[in-house]
């Protein structure tokens, strides 16, 4: 019965690894193929011969008839706007979140509600008028208007402020004996301690960086700025059948590698820091 | 929330909040004003001209079978995205937290969806039932199904329907698992002893116990629907044929972006914003509710 129970387990699990592989691999597949094959519709299940060149010409020309994004440099603006938007955020928060714990000050709770409110609302909300306001300031195709809109958020601020809180009171006594100000503490212990909670936070950050869609297709019109999401979509433009399939699926191969390798060997931040700045 | 021993300082608190503040003043509430404004406002579409006109926009909005389109697309999408993709995440969490071997590895293999972007995740799942290259696309045809999801409307919305479900049962599966890892054993052991079967330890037990995770992951999964899954759609199927995939944020950017309908745009936006304001409080409420037991 157990035995039978197991088999049956170990099955279904299978099943649910084999359905979020398959698309994984039918891609993987299709980028070691030459296009005319995948064209004509005798995609083979095996992989093919064409892998070199796929991801050369994808390095180097860009794939898809109509706009060949080239992703080398793609794959920097992406790269630049996660780490702009991961590091960024982490800062600033923990900054804030430094200064409304450590110190009493007029006016304390409402800057704390000012940042909490943005919990509320997803930048897909406001997503219009922020895009005239980025304009207003003539930050349309640069690197501060793709990533300065996205820091503002609270999540990161509370899950400093919460880990903040359960620092003793022992901890900044001695520090303050010790002749330590503020900016010291911070500094020398506070950082240190939180070493676990940024990188944590990196990882998710990061991610939610690299996926951006929306937001960059509005505010970059320039191929120089282009990122890997948004220019591997466009690549397949209405989804024709004369697409150059295989470049594209080798685009698309290394869209998700930066994001999906970060999961998978960093599992441990990446689980903690989903896990604790949701709640 | 207050600590007991602080640091003295008349300028440093409010220097190290000053970054937060001018990003948070600048693209959140300056934006969200504007929206606010501009939703009382008729422009037209070279923003030469405006009048304040109370709330036509809304009343519009409200009387545009378009806009009521978009909102049963909505509903459909966002209900079929949320039960099947934390049905699946549920079961496979279950699953996965038997002491099986190789638990850690599905972990692994079942988590890493998680990292692949929405408009990604739409491209994989168009390649592979692309009516024409597709591998699935192609046996549904063969098999005389006359599939075709840029012709037919209810195909589109499954399809859609099914890659954002795939991209987020693996969020869901993570949450549910460490629900489940919190839940006592003796409990369920106690349970055991008094013969109760898997089924009813799992329905008597371990469901009401995970009630908080799963009505969180609920309002997670909602909004997730209604914002996050704009790059599948705009990848997939770009809210056609016809209408028949278009939700209320893809509606925002298409009045907004292709149709410079700014003042509509905006009374949409503003209605969105109230619809995630309310999902948010009852989750802090119920959030609320939860740390007081």
């Amino acid at each position: 019965m157990q035995r039978r129970a197991d088999w049956l387990t170990h099955a279904i699990l299978l099943i649910g690894v084999f359905v979020f592989a398959f698309p994984i691999y039918m891609t993987l597949v299709a980028s070691t193929q030459d296009a005319s094959t995948i064209g004509t519709g005798n995609l083979s299940l095996l992989p093919g011969s064409h892998m070199i060149e796929n991801y050369r010409a994808a390095w180097l020309s860009g794939g898809g008839q109509s706009s060949p994004g080239v992703v080398r440099t793609m794959m920097l603006n992406s790269l630049v706007m996660a780490l702009v938007i991961a590091i960024g955020k982490i800062a600033i928060s923990i900054l804030s979140a430094y200064a409304v714990v450590f110190f009493s000050f007029p006016l304390r709770m409402t800057f704390f509600w000012m940042i909490f409110v943005t919990l509320m609302l997803p930048v897909e909300v406001r997503i219009i008028p922020t895009y005239e306001v980025v304009s207003n300031l003539g930050l349309i195709n640069t690197y501060a208007g793709l990533t300065i809109p996205l820091i503002a958020s609270a999540t990161a601020t509370l899950l400093f402020r919460q880990f903040f809180l359960t620092i003793p009171d022992e901890l900044v006594e001695a520090a303050k004996i010790d002749g330590a100000g503020p900016l010291r503490f911070f500094w020398d212990t506070v950082l240190p301690l939180s070493r676990t909670n940024l990188a944590a936070l990196f990882v998710i950050l990061f991610i939610y960086g690299w996926n951006q869609y929306l937001w960059p297709l509005l505010v970059t019109t320039s191929r120089d700025y282009e990122t890997m999401v948004v220019g591997v979509s466009k690549m397949i433009g209405v989804g024709d059948a004369q697409n150059e399939w295989n470049t594209i699926m080798a685009t698309a191969v290394l869209t998700m590698l930066p994001p999906v390798a970060i999961v998978v060997l960093m599992q441990r931040w990446f689980v903690k820091g989903l896990v604790e700045s949701e709640k | 929330m207050h600590r007991r021993v602080i640091f003295r300082g008349k300028l440093l608190p409010y220097l190290l909040l000053l970054p937060q503040l001018i990003v948070t003043t600048v693209f959140f509430f300056w934006p969200a004003g504007q929206a606010i404004y501009q939703s009382t406002l008729l422009q037209d579409p070279f923003g030469l001209n405006s009048r304040f006109v109370w709330l036509e926009n809304f009343t519009a909005v409200f009387e545009n079978p378009l806009y009521l389109n978009a909102v049963a697309n909505t509903v459909v999408f966002s209900l079929s995205v949320t039960i099947m993709s934390m049905t699946a995440a549920l079961g496979l969490a279950v699953l996965a937290d038997r002491p099986i071997r190789f638990a850690l590895a599905y972990k692994t293999l079942l988590i890493w969806p998680y990292a692949v972007a929405p408009a990604v995740a739409a491209l994989l799942w168009l390649f592979v039932f692309h009516p024409s290259v597709g591998i699935i696309g192609q046996a549904l045809r063969h098999a005389g199904v006359a599939w075709d999801y840029k012709l037919n409307g209810g195909q589109a919305m499954g399809l859609i329907i099914f890659a954002a479900a795939w991209k987020q049962v693996s969020y869901n599966f993570l949450f549910f698992l460490a629900g489940l890892q919190a839940i006592p054993k003796s409990v369920i052991e106690a349970a055991s002893i008094d013969g109760a079967g898997a089924a009813r330890r799992f329905w008597t037990i371990v469901f009401p116990l995970l009630s908080p995770t799963t009505f969180f992951l609920l309002v997670v999964n909602i909004v997730y629907a209604f914002f996050d899954t704009f790059g599948i759609i705009h990848a997939l199927t770009a809210g056609g044929p016809g209408k028949s995939t278009e939700t209320l944020i893809y509606k925002v950017y298409v009045d907004g972006v292709v149709n410079l309908d700014l003042g509509g745009s905006a009374a949409e936006s503003v209605i969105l914003m109230i619809v995630v304001i309310g999902l948010t409080a009852i989750q802090f409420r119920y959030v609320e509710r939860r740390v007081q037991y």
